[in-house]
């Protein structure tokens, strides 16, 4: 006979408000095998943690029923206390009676009876829990980080510095991501590139790292400590090893006339190109859609040379490699970081603001390539209709953001800072022009920001009007902004040269099949979640899998750059352990009576199962559980019903339902 | 259960990785919705062997429910792409048995998804109800086998 003890929480008055925690207790105190039962204040709690543990020595307790919150919360805990008990960590039980019943059901008989129900059922699932033990598991000591932005960077660094090797994966031509496009930073101004590109060349030259660009994650397998990630090395077309990056290809190429995407088409550039001159690695890449000697090599494979190859020719080094093929590695890792960055809202479905119509209209960050020296027109601010410099300059506010029209209700958090930024940065181009913000709240929580947008407003002389803007308009040569200024309560019409558009943030277009690849989950707009968003903020929920940047959500540099310094951490802590505990809740299979058939072999996710052949000769599957994930396919799909899922047994499972529907003593 | 309102008794079978936590998320967020589920925490959707859906109505269950992440989404790679398989077939076979097919939902609600998670159970209860108790439909009382079958204790 099962010896179990339950122990209701009260959690305040969380449960007990609408759960009679009293009665609840005295009913499963009536259950066969529950030989104790109470409820107490805060069941988690010092005191609540030693009432149990007295509980099970006292009464001699083998299992526990901890009737709380969702074991998702507080399985730890509880386990912890059981196990310090004397007893096996898995022989406690949680019945989730707060977020399953007394949070949803304010009626207290119905959350009562609801919860002695949950109760029940839990009792009965712990009369067939068994005591297991999770497996050692190898760790490889080796990081991989996705994505080359000052979050993959930060994160990068950090880790090899503490002396473990780690891969970064780019998929662009050069690391650097968004930072790298920045004229300024707010609110200090700092030169976005002056302290980015230290960073950028101290990871290429670290010896811990290697770094892959114009690469990408192709597929993950593996679990926690001992990943295997397929990564894609796309053809550049440049033997990077001969590549001196003196760029005589890119003056020679005569197909100059592209739009850059790093200059978010203010600039263009030849069909092969570097990003930006400061790019890591200072290797040109070949635009396979452009280039006319890649093209006709592929049109007609038999040629034996390129229609144009002007690179080729003029390349001193002779590093120009038509003929490169993509190729794929296979590598191990002990953990991930992901910080794949994020993507900036199309404003094109704004018809009224007429953007890609006007060529007057742009977005925020075309006037940061405008604004940076760098950039396409070397940092003098011109407008792209006639080059004119523009003297009346308008922001809108929130386009893509705060706005359930276009499916982005969220705010992203970085706007109005950056329209300060680029209203005082305009002044300091040039002192006469003047800056109109259309805004529908200024946003700046964060050290100095609210005394930065006060600066933007006083010392910059910028105009905030708090309104939406209905229509943007070409008249003569300069646009016509009418909006609303909802504090004057009249509307106002503004003549501008160059009208800003303040995109939100939004995560990558392919966030979701990255995130499937990794196996990670992702809300509604394609953000990643974490596994919990105050107490686990850059773990995502697959073990050994960290998340860092704005692939979670909206965030500016410095969060960026924390949470990779606090996922490179979680990453050291994980790999400074030579061995993991692997999952205790493994299949096995009953050798005895498999009859080799395999369909489990065909249903596991993680080719867990395994050919043996038994002493008796006949042919069995057998888990390997260092492998095993403890998804239960197995279990559903074995039609002898031979493998079991430890801690979801079938018996376990059914139970529940049996306690719930047959036996009289549960509420139902 | 007294029969001067019926109230239909479901057993829902929830992954662990989503639609458990888009339960535990409709509580966080104190969405309200049908009490009747009774939830049976799995790992996977695809752990759920069509047996126990059997087994639940021979208990004497009103309705049952599978819930699981979004297609794509499995927290295994593709768990509830063999659970989606599994109870289409299921369907045409709970017809075979005579219990009306409408009682066996099978849905995706995802960690994110609280309200729907409400949604969807505070549907499927309204129809449970419309359909009225199992055993009446069936043509017959739960099989007696079910109800003489001790519980076991370990």
């Amino acid at each position: 006979m099962a010896r179990i003890g339950v122990f209701v929480c009260n959690c305040g008055s969380n449960i007990a408000a609408t759960v009679d925690v009293k009665q609840v207790a005295e009913t499963i105190g009536q259950l066969p095998d529950v030989v104790f039962s109470t409820h107490y204040m805060f069941m988690c709690s010092e005191p609540g943690q030693k009432l149990i543990q007295d509980a099970v020595r006292e009464h001699n307790l083998d299992r526990v029923v901890v009737a709380a919150c969702s074991p998702t919360m507080h399985f730890k805990t509880f386990s912890g206390a059981v196990q310090r008990a004397g007893l096996n960590p898995y022989m406690l039980e949680m019945a989730n009676i707060r977020e399953q019943c007394s949070w949803v059901h304010p009626d207290k008989a119905i959350g009562t009876d609801k919860a002695t129900d949950i109760v029940a059922m839990a009792v009965g699932k712990t009369r067939w829990a068994e005591p297991l033990f999770p497996r050692e598991i190898g760790v490889t000591r080796r990081a991989l980080v996705i994505g080359g932005g000052i979050a993959g960077i930060q994160a990068a660094l950090d880790i090899a510095n503490a002396g473990v090797p780690v891969v970064l994966v780019e998929r662009s031509p050069s690391i650097g991501g968004r930072m790298a496009q920045l004229d300024k930073t707010f609110p200090t101004l700092d030169c976005s590139g002056c302290i980015l590109t230290p960073r950028m060349t101290e990871l290429v030259q670290h010896p811990n790292i290697t770094l892959y660009s114009w690469s990408e994650v192709q597929a993950v397998r593996g679990f926690v400590g001992n990943f295997e990630v397929d990564i894609l090395h796309k053809p550049r077309y440049v033997d990077a090893t001969l590549c001196t990056g003196c760029g005589e290809c890119l003056t020679r190429c005569p197909w100059k006339k592209y739009p850059s995407e790093f200059d978010e088409g203010m600039g263009t550039r030849a069909a092969i190109y570097r990003p930006f001159p400061q790019a890591v690695p200072n290797v040109p890449v070949i635009d396979e859609e452009h280039c006319i000697g890649l093209k006709s090599l592929r049109e007609d494979p038999s040629r034996d040379k390129p229609k144009c190859g002007a690179c080729q020719k003029f390349c001193p080094r002779g590093a120009i490699d038509f003929r490169q093929q993509p190729t794929v590695s296979t590598e191990q890792f002990g953990a991930i970081v992901l910080a794949n960055g994020m993507s900036l809202f199309d404003p094109t479905i704004y018809g009224e603001y007429g953007y890609g119509r006007y060529p007057d209209v742009i977005t925020s960050i075309q006037m940061e390539r405008l604004m940076n020296a760098a950039g396409p027109t070397g940092g003098e601010i011109r407008r792209p209709s006639d080059g004119k410099h523009p003297r009346s300059v308008v922001f809108l506010a929130c386009v893509g953001s705060r706005d359930e029209r276009v499916g982005r209700p969220y705010c992203s958090k970085i706007c109005c800072m950056y329209i300060a930024k680029h209203a005082i940065m305009l002044k300091e181009h040039d002192p006469h022009v003047q800056s109109y913000v259309f805004y529908m709240d200024v946003r700046a929580g964060g050290k100095g920001y609210e005394e930065f947008i006060r600066r933007a407003q006083e010392e910059y002389g910028t105009v905030y009007l708090r309104g939406r803007v209905s229509k943007v308009y070409p008249e003569g040569d300069h646009m016509v902004v009418m909006g609303e200024d909802t504090l004057l309560g009249m509307p106002v019409r503004v003549e501008a040269d160059l009208v800003v558009l303040a995109t939100g943030v939004q995560p990558q277009p392919d966030a979701d099949a990255l995130a499937r690849i990794l196996g990670i989950s992702y809300d509604g707009y394609g953000f990643i979640n974490e596994a919990h968003p105050k107490l686990n903020p850059v773990e995502s929920n697959t073990a050994g899998i960290l998340l860092a940047g704005t692939t979670i959500g909206p965030k500016d540099i410095p969060e960026s750059v924390s949470q990779a310094s606090a996922a490179a951490a979680k990453v050291l802590g994980l790999l400074s352990q030579s061995t993991l505990l692997g999952e205790a809740m493994t299949s096995w299979v009953n050798q005895t009576r498999c009859v080799g058939c395999f369909s489990c072999e065909a249903v596991c996710p993680y080719h867990a199962i395994e050919r043996v052949t038994l002493r008796d000769g006949r042919l069995a599957a057998q888990v390997n559980e260092g492998l095993c994930k403890g998804c239960g396919l197995c279990a559903s799909a074995c039609p002898g019903k031979v493998i079991t899922l430890r801690g979801f047994s079938d018996q376990a499972l059914l139970e529940q339902m049996n306690v719930l529907l047959l036996e009289p003593t549960a509420a139902g | 259960m007294p029969d001067t309102k019926y109230e239909p008794r479901i057993v829902g079978f929830l992954c662990n990785w989503c639609s458990y936590a888009g339960a535990n998320l409709a509580g966080t967020s104190r969405i309200q919705y049908a009490p009747n589920i009774r939830i049976i925490r799995v790992p996977c959707s695809g752990r759920v062997d069509p047996l126990f859906v059997v087994k639940a109505f021979q208990a004497g269950a009103d309705g049952v429910m599978v819930l699981g992440c979004h297609p794509g989404d499995c927290h295994y790679r593709d768990g509830n792409y063999y659970a989606r398989r599994r109870f289409s077939l299921m369907h045409g076979f709970l017809n075979f048995l005579g219990i009306d097919e409408r009682r066996l939902r099978v849905d995706w609600v995802s960690a994110a998804e609280g309200k729907r998670f409400a949604d969807v159970v505070s549907e499927f209860t309204q129809q449970l109800a419309e359909l009225g108790p199992f055993s009446k439909t069936a043509g017959g009382q739960p099989m007696p086998s079910a109800q003489s079958q001790p519980t076991v204790s370990g």
